[in-house]
C-alpha cells in the first residue's frame, strides 16, 4: 500500500488536527484515558494560559512516567486556584511550600525517592515566572547546579499576576504592570532589562532545556515526553498568555501564544547541555503589531498617539531573534522541528 | 563509652545513629563541624543510605529538608544566627506543614554588628515558629537530645530544634558517651510518616486556607505543643531508661529546696551559674537555680511549680528584644504573675561575652540585698557607652557606632572580661 506521510500544519489555523494522525501520534490531550492531573473545577480565570500549560505538561509528564510523578508548586496564581481550602484539582500528589523554593523542595522530594528505594518516582516543579527568575532564582540556579533530578517548569506569563500584575523580570519592554504604568515619555516597562532564563539554564549546562507555547500541544507534549526521559536537571519554559494581565480577549489565549512565537518575539527551542540543538522555525512570519494589538497591555502603543518608534524597537527584538535562532529556515521537516548543527 | 571529643563531633556522630536519610548543609560557623562530619560518614559509606546535599543557601537547606520530609524521608540540617534568620520563612513553613525536621542550631549572636560568638538572638528570633526548641547544656546532653528529638518530632510530627551554645559547647572537648547504635535503634523507630507524597495514594498539602479554617489549623499546632509538654519528661524517663543516664525533659532544679532567691536560665551557661549559687551557698545565701530544657513549648506550670518557694527570680538570658527588655523573663513572668515573687531580668553573655563565676555572684548578692535593677545588662561598660552618646550629641555626622566604640577601647582583640 503507497503511504504518504502526514504533515503537521496543513490545515488553515496551523492547528494539528489529531483524526489525520495514526493512534500513536495523537495528543495525551485527545486520551480519554489522559490523568487530568489538574482536574477541572478549579477557579483560574477564564482563558488562563497557566492552567492549560499546567494540564498539558503534567499529563503528558505522568504518561512518560507511568503514572510514577510527585509535582511541587511555588506559591502564585497556579496553587492559589488550584488548592483552595479544602478543595484541591491535583490528582496526582503535589506540595506547595512557598514562592522562592520549588527548586529546593523538589529536590528534597527526589533525594527521598532515591534514599527511599523509590527511584522511579519523578519530581516536577513548577512556578511562574517570578517564581523563577526572581524570587526563586537563587535555589533554581542551585538546583540545576548540583543537576539534580527534577524537571522544572516556568509557566511565563511575564508578571506577577497573582498579587495583581506586577512587573517581574520577565516583563517585556514596553508592557504595562500595575508597577510599571503606561505613563511619561517612556510608557510601560523600560528596554533593556528582563531576564532570559533559558539561556541562564542553558549556561548551567544541563541536560534538557526547552521553550514551547500553550499554542503547539503536540510540541509542548514532546518537550516533556523528552524531558522525562531523561535524568538531572531539566528546564522547561512555558509561555502561558494571561487575559488579565495581558489585556487580551479569553478565547484569543491560543491565538496570542502562537503570534509570540510567530513574531519571533518567543523563540521556541530545544538544548542539551548548553546547546540549542533544535528550533520551531516561524511558520507565517507575522509583524509584531499584529501580536501587540490585540493586548490592551500594549494599548498605549496605538491610537491617536501610537508610538510607532517604540513599536520598531520590539520588532528589532523579534528580529534579532529570528537571526539568534535561526528562526525562518524552509528547511524544517514534517514535524515543523528544524535540527540544529554546530 | 565515655571519649574525649568535640561536642559537634559527638553530636554528628549520634546525629548518624539516628539514620538520617536526607541531610543538607550549609557552612555558617559554629555549626560547620556538625554537617562536616555527616558528609565524611556519608562519603565514606559508613552513613548509608543517606542523601548529603550541599546546597546554595540556608533557605534552600531547609526547603531541601521540607521536600525530603514531606516524602517520607527522616531529614536534618544544622545551622546559626544569620543562617538560621536566612531560612526563616522555610522554617515558619515547615512546622506549619507539621513535618518533623531535626535541626542543631548552634548558637550564636545575629548581625549587625557582625559577630559569631554566642548568644541566644538566633533561637529567640524563630520563638514563635512552631518549631519546639531544646537547649542543652552539656555536650552529652546536645548529643542525647538529637535521640530524643527525632522521635519527639515524629511521633507528633513536629520539627525540633536542639539549641546548643556556638562554640562553648560545639567546640568544646570533653568527654561524651555517644549513644551506641543498637541502644538508639532500639529507642528511635524508623519514620512513619502522617502525611506523604506518594503516587500510589496522591494526595496535596500546603492548600492555601482561608479564614474559615486557618484558626483551627493553628491551633491544632498549638495543641501538639501542648502534647509536647507531656511527651517531653516521658520521653526523658524513657531515655534515663534505656541509656542510664538524666537528658532532657522540661526544666531541672538545683538546690532549689529553701532558696529565696531563684536563678532561670538557658543553655551552657547553667553550668557557671551553679558554680555562682554554689559559691553564695557557702556565703549562707539561700539561692537556686531552675534550668529551663524545654523553651518552646514552654512548660509554664512546670516553671510555676519550681519558682514556687522564691521570694525573688532572677532570669540570666543571652538574648534581649531591643526597646523592651528579656525574652525569656517574659515568658517566666506568666508562669509566675500570681506568686508573689519579684522578677529581675539579666542580659548576659551577648555576642559571646564570658559570663563569669564572679560577676554572677556580684549579682546573686545585690539581688539578695533587693539591689538589682528590673533590668541589669551584665558587665556592661557604661564609660564607652557615654562617650558614644556624647558623640551623637555633639556632632550629627557621629560616624557607625560599632566603629567609634572599637577605637574607643583602643583594641581589635575581643574583649573577654
Amino acid at each position: 500500500m503507497t503511504t504518504q506521510p502526514v504533515r503537521f500544519y496543513q490545515v488553515g489555523s496551523f492547528a494539528v488536527g489529531n483524526r489525520l494522525l495514526p493512534d500513536d501520534d495523537r495528543t495525551v490531550q485527545s486520551d480519554q484515558n489522559r490523568t487530568n492531573s489538574l482536574d477541572s473545577g478549579h477557579r483560574a480565570c477564564q482563558g488562563c494560559g497557566e492552567a492549560l500549560g499546567a494540564r498539558y505538561a503534567l499529563d503528558a509528564a505522568m504518561r512518560a512516567t507511568g503514572g510514577r510523578l510527585v509535582a511541587v508548586n511555588a506559591t502564585g496564581c497556579l496553587e492559589v486556584f488550584s488548592t483552595p481550602y479544602p478543595e484541591t484539582s491535583w490528582r496526582i500528589p503535589w506540595l506547595h511550600s512557598l514562592f522562592g523554593n520549588a527548586p529546593a523542595v523538589a529536590t528534597g522530594v527526589a533525594a527521598a525517592m532515591k534514599v527511599k528505594g523509590k527511584g522511579d518516582v519523578r519530581v516536577v516543579a513548577q512556578a511562574g515566572d517570578g517564581g523563577t527568575v526572581d524570587i526563586g532564582f537563587g535555589c533554581l540556579s542551585g538546583m540545576f547546579e548540583r543537576n539534580d533530578d527534577v524537571l522544572f517548569i516556568c509557566y511565563d506569563n511575564q508578571a506577577y499576576m497573582n498579587t495583581g500584575v506586577q512587573r517581574s523580570g520577565a516583563t517585556p519592554p514596553a508592557a504595562r504592570t500595575a508597577t510599571t504604568e503606561a505613563v511619561g515619555p517612556e510608557p510601560g516597562n523600560v528596554f533593556g532589562q528582563g531576564k532570559d532564563l533559558p539561556r541562564l539554564a542553558m549556561a548551567h549546562d544541563i541536560r534538557y532545556v526547552a521553550t514551547a507555547t500553550v499554542a503547539d500541544l503536540h510540541d509542548l507534549e514532546e518537550k516533556v515526553e523528552r524531558a522525562m526521559q531523561l535524568h538531572g536537571a531539566r528546564y522547561l519554559h512555558i509561555l502561558v498568555p494571561c487575559p488579565l494581565g495581558w489585556g487580551s480577549a479569553p478565547n484569543d489565549t491560543i491565538l496570542v501564544a502562537r503570534l509570540a512565537k510567530e513574531t519571533g518575539l518567543f523563540p521556541v527551542f530545544e538544548a542539551e547541555y548548553g546547546k540549542v540543538t533544535a528550533v520551531s522555525p516561524i511558520r507565517h512570519r507575522t509583524p509584531v503589531e499584529d501580536y501587540l494589538s490585540i493586548q490592551r497591555r500594549y494599548a498605549h502603543l496605538f491610537g491617536e498617539h501610537s508610538r510607532t518608534d517604540i513599536i520598531a524597537r520590539i520588532q528589532a527584538i523579534a528580529d534579532q531573534n529570528i537571526a539568534t535562532y535561526g528562526l525562518i529556515d524552509d528547511e524544517a521537516d514534517s514535524r515543523g522541528q528544524k535540527e540544529v548543527t554546530a | 563509652m565515655l571519649r574525649q571529643i568535640e561536642g559537634s563531633r559527638a553530636v554528628a556522630e549520634t546525629v548518624a545513629r539516628c539514620r538520617p536519610e536526607v541531610v543538607c548543609a550549609y557552612p555558617i560557623s559554629p555549626q560547620t563541624h556538625i554537617i562536616e562530619a555527616i558528609g565524611a560518614m556519608v562519603k565514606a559509606g559508613t552513613l548509608s543510605p543517606c542523601e548529603f546535599i550541599n546546597v546554595e543557601s540556608e533557605f534552600a537547606a531547609m526547603s531541601v529538608s521540607i521536600g525530603a520530609s514531606a516524602a517520607g524521608a527522616r531529614a536534618f540540617t544544622a545551622t546559626a544566627s544569620q543562617g538560621l534568620l536566612f531560612m526563616i520563612e522555610a522554617v515558619y513553613n515547615a512546622a506549619g506543614l507539621g513535618l518533623p525536621i531535626v535541626m542543631t542550631l548552634a548558637n550564636r549572636a545575629i548581625g549587625a554588628p557582625i559577630n559569631i560568638w554566642n548568644d541566644h538572638s538566633d533561637a529567640m528570633a524563630v520563638r514563635d515558629s512552631g518549631w519546639i526548641q531544646l537547649f542543652a547544656e552539656t555536650n552529652q546532653e546536645a548529643a542525647d537530645l538529637h535521640v530524643q528529638a527525632f522521635r519527639l518530632a515524629e511521633e507528633l510530627s513536629v520539627p525540633v530544634m536542639v539549641c546548643m551554645d556556638g562554640f562553648i559547647l560545639t567546640h568544646a572537648v570533653e568527654g561524651v558517651d555517644v549513644p551506641e547504635q543498637s541502644d538508639v535503634d532500639a529507642f528511635l523507630p524508623p519514620y512513619e510518616p502522617r502525611q506523604v507524597l506518594d503516587p500510589d495514594d496522591p494526595v496535596s498539602i500546603g492548600a492555601m486556607v482561608g479564614p474559615e479554617a486557618f484558626e483551627e489549623v493553628r491551633y491544632l499546632a498549638h495543641l501538639r505543643h501542648l502534647d509536647a509538654l507531656e511527651r517531653i519528661p516521658s520521653l526523658a524517663a524513657a531515655f534515663a531508661e534505656a541509656f542510664g543516664r538524666q537528658s532532657g525533659g522540661l526544666v531541672r532544679p538545683y538546690r532549689t529546696e529553701d532558696a529565696e532567691t531563684i536563678v532561670v536560665a538557658l543553655g551552657s551557661v547553667l553550668g557557671t551559674i551553679k558554680d555562682a549559687v554554689d559559691g553564695r551557698r557557702d556565703a549562707g545565701e539561700r539561692v537556686g537555680v531552675v534550668g529551663i530544657t524545654s523553651f518552646r513549648p514552654f512548660p509554664l506550670d512546670a516553671v510555676r511549680d519550681a519558682l514556687s518557694g522564691a521570694r525573688r527570680v532572677v532570669v540570666v538570658e543571652k538574648a534581649f528584644s531591643v526597646g523592651f527588655g528579656g525574652v525569656l523573663s517574659t515568658d517566666v513572668a506568666m508562669a509566675t504573675h500570681d506568686a508573689g515573687c519579684s522578677l529581675r531580668t539579666v542580659v548576659a553573655g551577648l555576642g559571646g561575652r564570658a559570663i563569669t563565676r564572679r560577676s554572677l555572684e556580684e549579682m546573686l548578692a545585690a539581688a539578695s540585698r533587693d539591689e538589682l535593677d528590673s533590668v541589669t545588662f551584665l558587665d556592661l561598660d557604661h564609660g564607652i557607652i557615654e562617650r558614644e552618646r556624647a558623640r551623637m550629641g555633639a556632632t550629627r555626622r557621629s560616624g557607625p557606632s560599632a566603629e567609634n566604640v572599637l577605637r574607643d577601647l583602643g583594641t581589635v582583640a575581643s574583649w573577654i572580661g
